[in-house]
């Protein structure tokens, strides 16, 4: 009863010509002229409101990290115990926290200890992570294997494990403490993703092509394997920038960050919010939002370059 | 599968060697004098100090300091504190409760992460699938100890009074139910994606088209054919969270005052207890290879394609 009812449903059993995916292809502009998937990547990304509201919010944030005089007068280090906890007035418009530091000031110095722990390691970890994956996967057989299993070893120690670990052995935790640490367990993702897209391009027909006309090793891996394994490395690079810096604003938090006497950052400030957070929650509300924010554009940035770096996602 | 299943456990052999390693390096070979420590302001004599040095094997070479030790973990001897208590007491006081934790926030983003996420797969662009898309971006984003505060301060503990907003030292699963949706909340945001983004693709896949075209019913299409393919990744993701949710359960069991292995691990690193830390570390590593292990072969069981590559 149910079947016949459902055929009776539909109308033709055939697809219309104009409903088949077939169409898609044929309308393809052939005189057009061809662009790279860098160039088609950043047409695609120019139109995605995604893309523009994570860069214009990191643009941003870079400035403020470069230059945080340009948008706050106070010190943040400068601090009267007589305006402890209270709220926001003229020219400071976010209040005051226990210490009577202005919270607003301390908002915008701090976008500089994140930001700059975010890029080291992500940067570090490129670079290490980038080198071991390449060679992995380009020259295979027993290296391989070898790099493979120092890549798991490094794997199985979580992030954030490994570093709340280790960083109690550091008495001068300064910035480029915590972005090695964070980088010494970051680095294996990074290789993974290299060594599998590398192994992938390795033996495409142009890589062939190049070895055929007599180019040496060397020259294939830079020319042409490793730009064209480098996309799916940059997506994860940007996510993991904001991952990195959640990292870091969590063991600030736990107090074996960053040095809160020396250096000023959210997650320290977010610590220090903590003891007063049940009557003063908005102490804790600005650098934790200054965070999320933080974290949530390099996410979404990463979302933009993924999408339209796969052109497989962009046809839908 | 018999010489895929081979394989694999063999490549762990020198993982776990390494791994061990690395974390026995982490603690004992990092500057810091432990044993000075200990006496705090009235330092200790040389004789004690010396004395000690010798109990814990500190004035032994490292390699040898670390074979007594990976011969105590395969025994299951993990030796004691320097406050003189079994390390193996503390670890079965704490396991329980963050194994407990663990799986309560392991079944909360399993049910309600792939269910949300089938829904907003098969929905894909309406108003559902865009709210929960940037809900698990919020989610994702905001740091877990943000989430656990909200949660404890503003909904629960102090201003609503639905819960006491710390757990007792019996560590039940009812209070535990709170502190695991905020022990889950990311990896349910991750798996909703994942969920979502993998029915997506296979709806446009030719086996649904061919099940749709021969007149099964949507729903027998959507749960034989379309979900069970796309829990695979799904599947293989909530494995692997299972050691990392206990990895990483140490913020959470600090903001709800939950006496598990996070609390355990810090204390001790704040203490300076190499042994106890050393040995919490070792079994979060330990437990994270296996299941990573098992996802592995539990991949290969799944999608047979993984075998012969």
């Amino acid at each position: 009863m149910s079947e016949t009812a459902l055929r009776a449903e539909q109308v033709h059993f055939v697809a219309d010509l104009e409903e088949t995916p077939l169409s898609a292809t044929d309308q393809v502009d052939e005189s057009a002229p061809p662009g790279g998937l860098w160039l088609e990547a950043w047409r695609t990304l120019r139109r995605r409101p995604l893309f523009i509201v994570s860069s214009v919010i990191i643009l941003l944030l870079v400035v403020v990290a470069l230059f945080p005089g340009l948008f706050a007068t106070q010190d943040p280090t400068h601090c009267v115990l007589q305006n402890s906890l209270k709220g926001g007035s003229s020219g400071h418009p976010f209040g005051f926290d226990l210490q009577g530091c202005d919270i607003y000031s301390r908002v915008i110095y701090g976008a500089r200890a994140s930001v700059s722990v975010g890029v080291l390691t992500t940067t570090i970890v490129v670079l290490i992570g980038g080198t071991i994956g390449a060679i992995a996967g380009y020259r295979g057989g027993w290296l391989d294997s070898v790099l493979a299993r120092f890549t798991d070893i490094f794997f199985s120690v979580p992030l954030l494990l490994g570093a709340i670990t280790c960083m109690q052995a550091f008495p001068d935790r300064t910035v480029w403490v915590v972005a090695l640490v964070l980088a010494l367990f970051g680095w294996p993702q990074i290789a993974r993703i290299m060594r599998g897209s590398v192994i992938s391009v390795r033996n495409a027909e142009y890589v062939t092509a190049a070895t055929a006309l007599g180019a040496s090793r060397t020259k294939i891996l830079l020319r042409h394997v490793l730009p064209n394994a480098i996309p799916p490395v940059i997506v994860i690079a940007t996510v993991s920038l904001g991952a990195f810096i959640g990292a870091e604003a969590t063991l600030s938090f736990l107090g074996i960050g960053l040095n809160p006497a020396t250096t000023v950052s959210w997650g320290g400030d977010i610590n220090q919010a903590q003891n007063v957070l049940r009557s003063n929650p908005s102490v804790l509300l600005y650098p934790a939002a200054a965070l999320s924010l933080t974290v949530l554009s390099f996410i979404m940035l990463g979302d933009a370059v993924r999408e339209a770096l796969d052109p497989k996602s962009r046809k839908r | 599968m018999g010489w895929y299943v081979g394989r694999r456990v063999l490549q762990m052999v020198p993982v776990f060697f390494g791994a061990t390693l690395l974390v026995y390096a982490l603690v004992f070979l990092l500057p810091g004098d432990p044993i000075a420590a200990l006496g705090g302001n009235r330092q200790l004599t040389p004789a004690v100090q010396d004395q000690l040095r010798h109990t814990y094997h500190l004035d032994q070479p490292f390699f040898v300091q670390y074979f007594i030790y990976l011969r105590g973990i395969i025994t299951l001897n993990f030796g004691t504190s320097y406050s003189g208590r079994p390390v193996l007491d503390v670890m079965q006081e704490a396991f329980p409760v963050t194994i407990r934790l663990a799986l309560l926030a392991l079944l909360f983003e399993a049910v309600f992460g792939i269910g949300a996420g089938l829904i907003a797969g098969l929905r894909r662009g309406g108003f559902f699938d865009a709210t929960l898309l940037v809900a698990s971006l919020v989610v994702i984003a905001v740091p877990i100890f943000v989430i656990g505060f909200v949660v404890q301060i503003v909904f629960f503990g102090v201003k609503l009074g639905w819960i006491n907003p710390t757990v007792g030292p019996e560590a039940t699963w009812g209070q535990l139910i709170v502190p695991a949706l905020v022990l889950g909340s990311i990896s349910f945001a991750y798996v909703l994606r994942l969920t979502r983004d993998s029915v997506t693709e296979n709806m446009s896949a030719d086996w649904v088209r061919t099940a749709t075209a021969k007149g099964l019913s949507r729903r027998r299409v959507v749960t034989t054919h379309v979900l069970r393919n796309s829990l695979i990744p799904v599947v293989t993701f909530l494995g692997a969270d299972l050691g990392a949710l206990m990895a990483g359960a140490i913020i959470t069991e600090g903001i709800f005052n939950i006496p598990g292995v996070g609390h355990a691990l810090y204390q001790a690193i704040i203490r300076g207890e190499g042994p106890t830390v050393v040995s919490i570390v070792t079994v979060l590593v330990v437990i994270y290879i296996l299941t990573s292990l098992l996802v592995d072969l539990l991949y290969a069981v799944l999608d047979p394609r993984i075998r012969y590559v």
